[in-house]
Order: structure tokens, then C-alpha cells, then sequence
């Protein structure tokens, strides 16, 4: 399949992942690209702890890839997802999506990432002047 | 049977180490070891939700347990 999923210890390089998804075959290409904001309703971040269930979440990702196969007329499908301390302003994760209209891949693209902040196991940890806090772990 | 549950994000701060040892009846579900993880540990009682997976999948209340299966608690998930 033309999926290639992964996770980082180290910076997600942009280039990479555009060189990857590019093709003749395609006639656009959506790139969604997360960075660490600078604040959470309204508090400064100082910066963010990734932690990921390694195998689980590569197997969830994939699922996420293949019903985005199943429903799209997509070519190709990047995720790049970092773990580990990350400053303001870096890059915890990247999706590219190729197809050869433009539609299937933004539509892909917002799908890939909605429902990987749904359901694969990856978690981050807010870190702010005066605490930290896992988000979403309390009501 | 002696199972390890694997711990991550808060539950491994709510568990204070990255896995647990727990011991199960033979034929205990998913729903079982829940009852077992928020007796020893009431704080996962907190929690927005959790999920436990069995060898990387989701897992349902009444999904049995085997012995060797890798089990991992996994708190309300926030990546990307």
C-alpha cells in the first residue's frame, strides 16, 4: 500500500515527508502540518511531553490510513507523529495526502487527523510555568 | 494467572511505574480487570474515561484475558 506511517524520537523534517508524497499521478496534495502553540486558553505553554504506545498506535494509525482508502479516492498517505519534549513552535506531527483531485485529499487530510487525535494512543503533557497536565485526562 | 498491565500518560504517574503486576482469576474479562485496576488504584476512578487494550486493540468489558496477552491501560488519548 502506498502508506508509510511513522513515529519520531527526533524532528520531523517537512521536506521529507513532501518528497515522499509527491507523484506524477497526483494532481494535489494536502499537507497538515501540528505545531506546539505558545498557550492554552490564554496560559503560556512552555513546552510539550509526547508519549506514545509505540506498536498500538502504528496499528491504529494504519487503520485510520485504510478506511481513509476505503472512502476517498486517495493515492498516497503519510503520518509522521513525534514523541518526546517539544519546544513551542515544533512539530509533534505531519499528514500528506495525495490524490489526483484536490476534494479527496483535503477531505482525507482533516479525516486522518481528526480521528488520530480520537483514538491512537499517543499522549501529551502540557508544561506551564506553575504546573503540568495531561490533556484530556480529567473531565 | 499473573498478568502485567502496561501503563502510559497519567496512568503510569497514577500507578507511579510504567507497568503493574495483578493476579486474575483464569477466565477474567476486561470488565474484571477494571474492577481489580480502580480497587487498587481509585484515582483511575477520576478519570475522563479509560480504555484497556488487549495485544494492541481496543478491548471490550467482557473480552477474556489470557495469561500471555499484552495488556495496557490507556487513558483519554491527546496526540497530533
Amino acid at each position: 500500500m502506498n502508506t508509510v506511517i511513522k513515529i519520531f524520537s527526533a524532528p520531523l523534517n517537512i521536506q521529507s515527508a513532501t518528497d515522499w508524497i509527491m507523484s506524477p499521478e497526483s494532481g494535489g496534495i494536502d499537507v497538515f502540518i501540528g505545531t506546539v502553540r505558545n498557550a492554552t486558553k490564554g496560559k503560556p505553554v512552555i513546552r510539550l511531553e509526547f508519549e506514545a504506545y509505540e506498536p498500538m498506535a502504528i496499528a491504529e494509525m494504519e487503520k485510520i490510513a485504510k478506511q481513509a482508502f476505503e472512502k476517498w479516492p486517495v493515492q498516497k498517505i503519510l503520518i509522521h507523529h513525534r514523541t518526546g519534549v517539544l519546544e513551542v513552535g515544533e512539530i509533534p506531527v505531519i499528514i500528506a495526502v495525495s490524490a489526483a483531485h484536490r476534494a479527496a485529499a483535503f477531505d482525507a487530510c482533516r479525516f486522518i487527523i481528526d480521528t488520530l487525535k480520537q483514538t491512537v494512543p499517543i499522549w501529551k503533557k502540557e508544561i506551564f510555568e506553575d504546573g503540568e497536565v495531561w490533556v484530556a485526562a480529567h473531565p | 494467572m499473573n498478568i502485567k498491565v502496561l501503563a502510559f500518560g497519567i496512568s503510569k504517574e497514577i500507578f507511579g511505574r510504567s507497568s503493574v503486576n495483578l493476579e486474575l482469576a483464569n477466565d477474567a474479562t476486561v470488565y474484571n480487570l477494571k474492577y481489580v485496576l480502580e480497587h487498587q488504584y481509585p484515582r483511575l476512578k477520576q478519570l475522563a474515561s479509560y480504555m484497556i487494550a488487549v495485544n494492541n486493540e481496543y478491548a471490550l468489558p467482557g473480552d477474556t484475558i489470557h495469561e500471555r496477552d499484552e495488556i495496557a491501560i490507556i487513558p483519554p488519548v491527546s496526540g497530533g
